[in-house]
């Protein structure tokens, strides 16, 4: 069956493959998952604060981003992201917005919907008593959230958040709709240029497996630790 | 110190906590506060440093009124340790930090500073050999003496305390409350919900008994034991003493 199949290939192209598309994808990754849990944090804090008003904006804004496709939020944002530029700095023209820019901050807005909702899990998931034994203490509602409550948060959440970020790198993938070489867009140039579609799209799905799988394993191992010290 | 003028609270529009309170706890005075559960006493000192907020009347803490809106309330809490029920020590900071967090952010105290202040308090409740352990760790009795350093590594002009033993098992019950006969006899200024009438009757200069959300009778120690007046706190006290 794989008689006629060239996997040289794949050894061919390997540095283009790796070194550039995987790392675009491991960056986009990591700082979108970054972004997404700083932004997501925000959101949280706003939908749990006692301003009606500032809890109804984050949640209208989880609940738009969760109802698009993601596809979809990638494309509108690189066209309008230019746009928004123009509009913020005053320039004459729109400004020119790299692709990887574009992509971030795409990934950060969507996933930070997502990780506002796990992080608003993870803040009502400490008791009362925690935040009351701080302002106890004298400290500032600033100072109980950053130094109790968040860490708490945080750690609880962990094997969720992470969980979320392999999703995360499976999705980053869908950049390819702006013709970006990341690990999928660069296996897909190769495949188009050399004709080797099935070997090459093959390769790409072990790959995406592999790292996902191993990723997985260690979001396990990390959740019995965990459960044990607690 | 602590003066509570004609308190009222709801919870809801309907639900009456506390119903006309007054009271007052003068500088280095040790005052218990009983009474049967749901009778309003945990909300009562809940409000005195405004963990919880009162609808009517006023709390003058040191001179300050507690339920003023211009009231820098982190600033007074920090003047006011307060021990809980269930300890509520931070489970992911080590004993030795748990007592140094609040020193060194909200009084601005130096690292060593802080340090060098929890040392001294973990020994004077016998826990200095735990200082890097994590609480969940130690037994709830030793959590409880944790707490009540933590509170004390603020300096505090006067002490709070929530039940402090209700969720302890029987033989942790005395390691605490000697701590706090020590903290009582050293002249500290003491408002304490608890049920443990032994307590009240060694240190205890005032009790308090609440009932239904009413502070229904208040008066001093040897009153209080000798002949309560009214019927609910009789009936109380026979209640509890009778075992």
């Amino acid at each position: 069956m794989f008689a006629n199949f060239d996997f040289d290939v794949i050894r061919r192209s390997f540095g283009y493959l790796f070194l550039d598309g995987m790392t675009f994808t491991l960056t986009l990754t990591a700082l979108g998952a970054l972004g997404g849990l700083i932004f997501g944090t925000m959101i949280a804090l706003m939908r749990l604060s006692g301003y009606k008003l500032l809890g109804r904006i984050a949640g209208l804004y989880v609940d738009l981003m969760r109802s698009l496709p993601l596809v979809l939020v990638i494309f509108w944002f690189y066209f309008l992201v230019p746009y928004i530029g123009q509009w913020l700095t005053g320039a004459s023209r729109p400004v020119r917005v790299g692709a990887f820019t574009s992509c971030l901050v795409t990934f950060i807005l969507f996933e930070a919907a997502y990780f506002s909702e796990i992080m608003r899990a993870g803040i009502q998931s400490i008791s009362k008593g925690q935040p009351a034994a701080a302002s106890a203490l004298g400290m500032t509602y600033s100072q109980s959230m950053r130094y109790i409550v968040l860490p708490q948060a945080f750690r609880n959440m962990l094997p969720v958040l992470l969980t979320q970020t392999i999703v995360l790198f499976q999705d980053t993938s869908l950049v390819y709709v702006l013709s970006i070489p990341d690990f999928l867009g660069a296996a897909s140039k190769v495949a188009q240029r050399d004709g080797r579609l099935v070997e090459m799209y093959l390769f790409a799905a072990i790959v995406y497996f592999a790292i996902s799988c191993f990723a997985s394993y260690g979001v396990r191992r990390l959740q019995a630790r965990i459960s044990i010290v607690r | 110190m602590i003066e509570i003028n004609h308190v009222n609270k709801w919870y809801g529009p309907s639900f009456q906590a506390l119903k006309d309170c007054t009271t007052k706890v003068a500088k280095g005075e040790v005052v218990v506060v009983c009474g049967p559960s749901g009778s309003g006493k945990s909300t009562l000192i809940k409000c005195v440093n405004a963990l919880e907020p009162i609808q009517e009347g006023e709390i003058i803490l040191d001179g300050i009124k507690v339920n003023d809106p211009k009231t820098d309330l982190p600033k007074l809490r920090a003047r006011v340790g307060m021990v809980f029920q269930h300890f509520e020590l931070f489970p992911h900071l080590r004993i030795i930090e748990n007592l140094c967090l609040a020193q060194e952010k909200v009084l601005g105290r130096s690292h060593d500073e802080a340090m060098a202040k929890a040392a001294k308090l973990l020994d004077r409740v016998g826990l200095k050999v735990h200082a890097n352990k994590y609480p969940a760790e130690l037994s709830g009795g030793q959590q409880q003496r944790v707490a009540i350093a933590r509170a004390l590594a603020m300096d505090p002009i006067a002490m709070l305390f929530d039940e402090p033993t209700s969720a302890l098992d029987p033989e942790m019950i005395s390691e605490v409350l000697d701590v706090m006969v020590d903290l009582a006899r050293e002249g500290m200024t003491m408002m304490v919900v608890t049920h443990e009438m032994g307590f009240a009757s060694k240190v205890a200069h005032r009790v308090i008994f609440m009932d239904q959300g009413e502070i229904v009778e208040d008066a001093l120690r040897t009153d209080f034991f000798g002949s309560p007046r009214s019927d609910r706190a009789q009936k109380f006290l026979s209640k509890i003493l009778s075992h």
